[in-house]
């Protein structure tokens, strides 16, 4: 009966919680600057007063629109749910739920790049061009660190996998899946989600002709996937899934939001890299996962 | 003991990765140094017992490889004004993936081979393979005459690292003569890059294929 009670709070505790990890963002690069910065909730107001306006179409767009939009928050949320949160195991989770991880991040992946395309402008065509590019680099890390852990848990369920610290090899997945956090959330140094030139946007050329309630599933679903892959890096690291549950979930805080001012603390000091140069740096990323999956390997094999 | 060394070869195996990757010459050396001064600390940390003769290899390794030759590389730099790689033979993302491949490759083909059962658990043979591979990869991919001294260097220090299974067998005179060698390699490199920006305006190899009288 537990386990089933746990599955609304923890969806909830997803939904809720991840606008903040944006706010938190925003306050560390204005402190930085030396400003004061919006205030924490600002993502929250955002959303309630998106929420309420109306949807503006393009005489070109069809529903496809809408429903991509839809589609690709409902699959991150799924993803998320997926994830373990520190001790407490996901409640729905089952043997093989890392497939379904990538596969559901692929597919939210591909209903915004299409939702992108929807309104036939030229700039979200550009948008989903890079996004789709940068993520066969990003991806193939991902997919890489994952398979780090299944090798050294022997197991293919998230909620194994992700319990253990990664041994010898964290400090390269420790690099490797930040670099892939940045790129995957459009962050500096990949994409500037401040910048309002749309010939250097990524994440915000994809979003150009979004308005009203699809726009907030698109501002929320940035927030959910930032906080994923947050909480994936987290667990990556450190042994929570060991700890007690108190501990466990007060150190996964802890850990999310030191993240969190790193991605900050990035964002206000590197400057965004010119295109060309990009996959250089997600080849490294993967590279450090591939290394890391290297040392797993030797690892349990003497 | 042997999981430091393991750890310093792994980041000598970094400075691999970070030479094939970096566009610019300065960062490239800088690599070729770092891992220097990395395996100059190797014999230190072997199982065996740190003799004179082990220390002053070591000593001499750092002193040579991580400061006199890159303060040497560093001058022709300078006195050739250039700091960019700008087109390689073999693009950044190739060389850094064929890097990656060999030194996994290494490593897998190094539990083939008929090792002694006291080195069968370190890194030494592996990185020393991957180390020769990153070397000819620079050498081979690189137009600059300066990345090619770096691949140089890597391949010197590959198989600097396959001398190090054998350091109590070998005369320092031999250790001693190979660094002295290298130093004047360098040394006489240096001049080479003089001559060829002088007589070219540019650093590029590809441009000296053609005989003239």
């Amino acid at each position: 009966m537990i386990p089933l009670l746990l599955i609304p709070v923890k969806l909830a505790a997803w939904l809720m919680l991840a606008p903040l990890l944006p706010g938190i963002i925003n306050k560390v690069k204005a402190w930085v600057a030396g400003r004061r910065g919006p205030p924490l909730l600002q993502v929250y107001y955002d959303l309630a007063r998106l929420w309420q306006k109306e949807v503006v179409l393009s005489n070109l767009a069809s529903p496809g629109l809408i429903v991509g939009a839809a589609v690709a928050w409902v699959a991150l949320v799924c993803a998320a749910v997926l994830l373990p949160l520190g001790p407490s195991d996901s409640a729905v989770g089952f043997s093989g739920d890392a497939l379904l991880f990538i596969y559901l991040l692929a597919l939210s992946r591909f209903f915004a790049a299409g939702a992108a395309l929807e309104a036939g402008t030229a700039f979200g065509g550009m948008g989903a061009a890079r996004e789709v590019s940068y993520a066969v680099l990003s991806e193939v890390a991902i997919i890489a660190a994952l398979l780090t852990f299944a090798l050294q848990s022997g197991s293919v369920s998230l909620n194994q996998m992700l319990a253990p610290s990664a041994g010898p090899g964290a400090v390269l997945l420790a690099g490797g899946l930040f670099t892939v956090l940045l790129a995957e959330n459009c962050r500096v140094p990949f994409d500037d989600p401040n910048t309002h030139l749309e010939l250097t946007m990524i994440h915000e050329a994809m979003i150009l002709d979004h308005s009203g309630p699809p726009m907030a599933a698109a501002l929320h679903g940035a927030a959910v996937k930032l906080l994923l892959f947050s909480v994936l890096l987290a667990q990556a690291i450190l042994p929570l899934g060991e700890l007690a549950w108190g501990r466990g979930l007060a150190l996964l805080a802890g850990m999310v939001v030191v993240i969190t001012v790193g991605v900050g603390l990035v964002e206000s000091l590197l400057a965004r890299l010119a295109f060309r140069r990009v996959p250089l740096l997600l080849t490294t990323a993967f590279l450090l996962c591939l290394f890391a999956l290297l040392t797993a390997w030797k690892g349990t094999a003497s | 003991m042997s999981s430091t060394l393991n750890l310093l070869i792994g980041a000598a195996l970094g400075c691999n990765l970070l030479a094939l990757a970096s566009s610019r010459l300065p960062s490239m050396i800088r690599a070729a140094a770092i891992q220097g001064t990395l395996l100059g600390l190797a014999p230190l940390l072997m199982d065996h017992e740190v003799g004179w003769l082990v220390a002053l290899v070591a000593a001499g390794t750092i002193l040579v490889k991580g400061i006199v030759i890159p303060y040497l590389l560093l001058r022709a730099l300078r006195a050739a004004n250039i700091d960019r790689e700008e087109r390689p033979l073999l693009g950044f993302i190739p060389s850094l993936l064929l890097g990656a491949a060999a030194t996994i490759g290494a490593v897998a083909a190094a539990d083939a081979l008929p090792l002694l059962p006291e080195h069968a658990a370190s890194l030494i043979v592996p990185g020393a393979f991957a180390t020769l591979v990153s070397g000819f990869l620079l050498l081979i991919g690189r137009a600059k005459a300066i990345s090619q001294v770096c691949g140089y260097l890597l391949l010197e220090n590959g198989i600097y690292l396959f001398g190090m299974l054998l350091i109590t067998a070998t005369p320092l005179i031999v250790e001693a003569g190979i660094l002295l060698d290298l130093t004047v390699a360098v040394f006489v490199i240096g001049i080479i890059v003089d001559r060829i920006q002088r007589a070219f305006d540019t650093l590029d190899t590809t441009k000296m294929t053609s005989l003239r009288e």
